[in-house]
């Protein structure tokens, strides 16, 4: 534990002391729980169109393969055309293109960022180092396989995969939430113990509650 | 004077027709100005996707009371500003409760928005939101400078407050509206106009590369669908009234539209000619450029 999220007291601006405790005060514990689909399935149905007419992309590259979505944004391939657009904020966006080999250090990042992400929520696997490692296999500080940390919904294969080829997988990931199949979120809060323990399994510098938003 | 109950309908007709045509609009401002990129943009209906998205969304979480408010307030901004204000001039039906209000009034609502904003991103607690408040409230508070000085000098020209008699003094002809009568003044209104659109000389509010979207950070599913209502709204009422007051305003629809998507296109035109401000510099152009002949128009009347 760093000696900054230790439970400490505090002498305030105005004199006062207080006690912080930065693991309670500045995250919610609660734990995921599985949310509902809409009690109507002609609502559902709607929304799942509109979710997958609008994907909005958590602006977050974790590795090189980040920069292929890019050509996305500009004018040559111009994603924006299909309702794919980039977020800023993890609150806002509900598709996380994990983009490459995901070091260990990221993935804590990751895990957070997808945690702080509203309910139907969709991960993205680019290239071939979230399948099997690619050429990090062997690597002591990547991790090989990202559906063990993460739900992923859609997979895309190639080292590194074009920019057409994440058109395709993005189409791909539209049929998959069309379809009412899209739960990567509810599969998250229903097996959220063994994502947990395998998470913990490779961060070992575990310094954050288990579950934050 | 009686209250009149076939008002409600039709202030709730005018809110629907005004949200959709803001919801195309936009959409088609952001083509225009992919097509200046040489990009295709999103679709025209995109808008529409993006919000029921967002309502759709299952799990939305809270900062406090603030938080909830922030979002209503800047709803309630551009409402009550569309509401206050002859839509369709001369028009039983789309005149809503512009008996009822001034320009005063509509110069507070056209400000309302923002306050509220602040205070509900302040509640949220995130950094990049404190930041997005301080540039936005700074900027929009020098916008605003030309723009009342410009209404004080359009009021004392037709010596009344009523925006229904404004419009009404620039009826019979396009050389009685206040564009020709007072150019000065609309000059000035005009350059605020820029400041107040979020359009890129002047949005470093948003700054969507720099400070991630700035005040609206942690906003999310049913919260950022109804900023989205707004942010369809409130840029068409705040151009029904550079309508009504400089422009002629609109005796009919076609008018209304063509009228709008013209004036719209002022700032896009500008936004996609030139780079993006820092905060202080555009303050810095405000007090330069737009409030001096704020200053003469006044002096001029």
């Amino acid at each position: 534990m760093k000696q900054e999220l230790e439970k400490r007291w505090v002498k305030g601006p105005d004199g006062v002391d207080f006690e912080v405790e930065p693991l309670r005060d500045y995250y919610c514990e609660a734990p995921p729980t599985v949310m509902p689909a809409a009690y109507s399935k002609i609502i559902e149905g709607l929304f799942n169109w509109a979710r997958a007419e609008s994907l909005w992309i958590l602006g977050f590259g974790t590795g090189c393969g980040a920069i292929e979505m890019r050509p996305l944004m500009t004018p040559r391939f111009d994603a924006y055309r299909y309702g794919i657009q980039w977020r800023p904020t993890p609150r806002q966006s509900n598709l996380f293109v994990i983009s490459g080999y995901l070091s260990v250090k990221t993935l804590k990042r990751v895990i957070r960022s997808y945690e702080q992400m509203p309910n139907p929520k969709y991960v993205v696997g680019l290239g071939s180092c979230t399948i099997n490692g690619g050429m990090y296999f062997d690597s002591y500080n990547t991790i090989t396989r990202l559906d063990e940390y993460l739900p992923v919904d859609v997979y895309i294969t190639g080292c590194m995969p074009r920019p057409e080829a994440l058109l395709a997988g993005f189409e791909e990931l539209k049929r998959i939430i069309r379809a009412g199949k899209g739960e990567g979120a509810n599969q998250y809060a229903e097996r959220f113990d063994w994502y947990k323990a395998n998470q913990k399994r490779v961060i070992h510098d575990w310094d954050m509650p288990d579950y934050n938003w | 004077m009686s209250f009149e109950w076939i008002k409600i309908p039709y202030a709730l007709l005018t809110l629907f027709i005004v949200a959709n045509y803001g919801f195309l609009l936009t959409a088609v401002m952001a083509k225009i100005a992919a097509r200046v990129g040489r990009r295709h943009g999103i679709p025209v209906w995109q808008n529409y996707l993006d919000l029921i998205k967002n309502y759709g969304l299952r799990s939305s979480i809270t900062h406090g009371v603030m938080f909830y408010l922030g979002p209503v307030f800047r709803l309630t901004g551009g409402v009550g500003l569309l509401m206050f204000v002859p839509t369709i001039y001369g028009s039983v039906m789309f005149s809503n409760m512009s008996f009822a209000g001034d320009l005063i009034l509509a110069l507070y609502f056209v400000f309302f928005g923002s306050l509220g904003m602040a205070l509900g991103a302040g509640e949220s607690g995130h950094p990049y939101s404190a930041i997005g408040v301080t540039r936005g409230l700074s900027q929009v508070t020098a916008a605003e400078l030309p723009f009342a000085l410009a209404v004080y000098a359009v009021a004392v020209q037709y010596q009344t407050l009523s925006v229904t008699e404004i419009v009404a003094a620039q009826q019979g002809g396009i050389l009685n509206w206040t564009l020709f009568t007072n150019p000065i003044a609309v000059a000035a209104a005009m350059l605020s106009f820029l400041g107040s659109m979020m359009r890129p000389p002047f949005d470093v509010v948003l700054a969507p590369q720099e400070i991630p979207i700035g005040p609206p950070t942690e906003y999310h599913s049913s919260y950022l669908a109804l900023m989205q209502t707004n942010r369809a709204i409130f840029p068409i009422a705040k151009i029904v009234i550079y309508m009504n007051l400089f422009f002629g305003g609109a005796a009919s629809w076609p008018v209304f539209f063509l009228k709008v998507f013209l004036i719209y296109l002022v700032s896009v035109i500008v936004g996609v000619v030139f780079p993006r401000f820092r905060v202080e510099q555009s303050i810095r152009w405000f007090l330069i450029w737009a409030v001096p002949l704020g200053v003469i128009a006044i002096v001029i009347a």
